[in-house]
């Protein structure tokens, strides 16, 4: 997600329950991205990576995430992330995705609802994809943890980035790396022929189908889990079958 | 999310000790429970992590069915082959459910055990709820309630279970393997869901620190005729406002055996075999659907908001099962 300015009008796409604390982002003298984050922490959710350096801020994390605590049950928990062997100490209620953002500074996944209903917190843990709000670090120990950090770099895209990018897959951005962790995962599922409920939405009378066309049906029924507010979803779509078909 | 311990069991052995503990709670996938925690509505004070537990084979039994392991995740038991080609319709119920990360995460055992639930019962703000603070009333009772319960609620509590992977298992008339540490005991799924009755603060008949270890299914007739159909409000990833697990063995144009069970409707998943006699011995037409209709909505008491769930529960009863028979 570009952490660039964006022309004025842009705060449009901005949800208008948040952009009402705060009438117009531009006028106030603040980018879009640190507004973002205002409003974010005003919901008790979004906190900058930088956090957990500023005391001041600190009460702003997760419980569990905050560095220096009284607390006795932190622990050590090894995770390996995108390659790498990574030590934290952290309490066991501390979830993946806050472990990762709050602890890691790894912000590219996303925290939306926090509830496992929205998918921008998606992760692949050993290939498969995973809401990381709904699952506690601990419990990933000896696992293979693969974030949006882990798919690609500016420089060297996956081929399911290049492809949003190239179909304009997305508006604001902030769905897009759980959409992309939940797409590079669905075009493996489609290779196993793993079955999905438009696969039966497809098939004569009930009976399994041998075997799974992609189609646009597909993609949405397997995309379901992931929420765009923007309404990307056209666009997304074709990125994903696009990758899915080889094309991209 | 309050502060809580947390042990990783190494053995059913160790996990049903640690589960006996004062405060303990099974953490298999995390789906419910830690989204629970986080609203306060759960608060355990030690979770026993479940997931390493050598429980995660599907496996065939001499007499023909077979045994899924409670820690099977649902995707991989939705495409396990024995399961696509023996159960189909256990399959076409476990993706109509949740997203794909979701059942990329969600066990056979937390599957059964997610809360029977409804908004109130989810937001702690709210008092009144006898499911979450027995006692305290039912804001549903006289609140919000379209996607409540038509039978078999309670004065206390008018929640629906959401699974849909439970409504298939009742229908396949599955047994729950339990272990405690008293033993091994086998529940069927048809007594698995408690109703709520002036107890609803018990979704199951689980003894506390019981372990939910196997589910097992005996052979089925049904492969060749199945269907699950799930209705709700939107295309896909939402909880059923009705769903009808249907599946009919067919011989000679004559029903041999039926199965027919309900989500979306009560505390529990809801099978009549009254209805699934009354299918039997016969062709299946007009007639003896709308006669097992009957049967299964006897007795359907509908809220304010809730009455077209009748209507449609009937509608659905008779596309699943025509969709189960087929064109043949």
């Amino acid at each position: 997600m570009s952490s660039g300015k964006r022309p004025r009008g842009d705060s449009a796409t901005v949800d208008p329950s948040i952009s009402s604390r705060c009438a117009d982002a531009d006028r106030c003298g603040v980018s879009r991205r640190h507004f973002l984050q205002a409003a974010g922490c005003a919901a008790g959710g979004l906190a900058p990576a930088e956090l957990p350096a500023q005391p001041a801020m600190r009460d702003a994390l997760p419980l569990g995430a905050r560095p220096a605590t009284t607390s006795t049950s932190q622990r050590i928990v090894r995770l390996r992330i995108n390659g790498a062997d990574r030590e934290l100490t952290i309490e066991p209620r501390v979830t993946l995705l806050d472990a990762l953002r709050e602890v890691l500074a790894l912000t590219g996944t996303k925290k939306g609802c926090d509830r496992g209903q929205c998918g921008a917190c998606t992760v692949l843990v050993d290939g498969r994809r995973i809401n990381a709000c709904l699952t506690l670090a601990v419990m990933h120990e000896g696992s293979e943890i693969t974030t949006i950090e882990g798919l690609g770099t500016p420089d060297a895209l996956h081929p399911m980035q290049a492809a949003f990018l190239a179909r304009d897959a997305f508006q604001c951005g902030y769905c897009t790396p759980g959409q992309i962790c939940s797409a590079v995962a669905l075009v493996g599922e489609l290779k196993a022929q793993a079955l999905s409920a438009a696969t039966f939405d497809a098939a004569p009378t009930g009976a399994v189908p041998r075997t799974i066309a992609i189609s646009d049906a597909e993609i949405r029924e397997r995309m379901s889990g992931n929420l765009c507010r923007c309404g990307a979803y056209v666009n997304i779509v074709a990125a994903v079958r696009a990758v899915a078909e080889g094309k991209a | 999310m309050n502060d809580v311990d947390y042990r990783r069991a190494s053995s059913v052995a160790e996990a049903i000790r640690l589960g006996a503990e004062p405060g303990a709670a099974y953490l298999a996938g995390g789906t419910n429970l830690i989204d629970l925690m986080k609203g306060h509505v759960a608060l355990p004070t030690l979770l026993v992590d479940v997931n390493r537990l050598p429980l995660a084979a599907v496996t065939t039994r001499p007499e023909g069915g077979i045994r899924i392991g409670a820690m099977v995740r649902n995707s991989d038991l939705a495409d396990h082959p024995i399961v696509r080609e023996r159960y189909p319709l256990l399959a076409q119920a476990l993706v109509a459910g949740a997203s794909p990360q979701l059942r990329n995460m969600a066990t056979v055992g937390g599957n059964l055990l997610q809360r029977t639930r409804c908004h109130y019962f989810y937001d702690a703000e709210i008092a009144a709820c006898n499911k979450r603070t027995p006692g305290s009333g039912c804001a549903a009772l006289e609140g919000r309630n379209r996607i409540h319960a038509i039978l078999g609620a309670s004065d206390a509590c008018v929640a629906t279970h959401p699974s849909d992977m439970s409504v298939a298992l009742a229908a396949l008339r599955a047994d729950v393997v339990v272990q405690g540490a008293e033993g091994e005991r086998r529940i069927a799924m048809a007594r698995f869901h408690r109703l709520p009755g002036d107890t609803p603060e018990r979704d199951t008949e689980l003894a506390p620190g019981e372990l939910i270890t196997a589910v097992e299914l005996p052979p089925s007739p049904f492969a060749a005729r199945s269907h699950y159909l799930k209705v709700r409000d939107r295309a896909s990833y939402a909880f059923a406002l009705v769903s009808v697990a249907a599946a009919l063995d067919i011989r000679d144009g004559s029903v041999r055996d039926a199965a027919l069970a309900l989500g979306g409707v009560a505390h529990r998943p809801w099978r009549v075999v009254a209805a699934e006699e009354v299918l039997v011995g016969k062709p299946l037409d007009d007639t003896s659907i709308a006669a097992a209709s009957d049967r299964v909505l006897a007795g359907a008491r509908p809220l304010r908001e809730n009455a077209f769930k009748v209507e449609l529960a009937r509608r659905a009863i008779a596309r699943a099962l025509q969709t189960a028979r087929g064109n043949t």
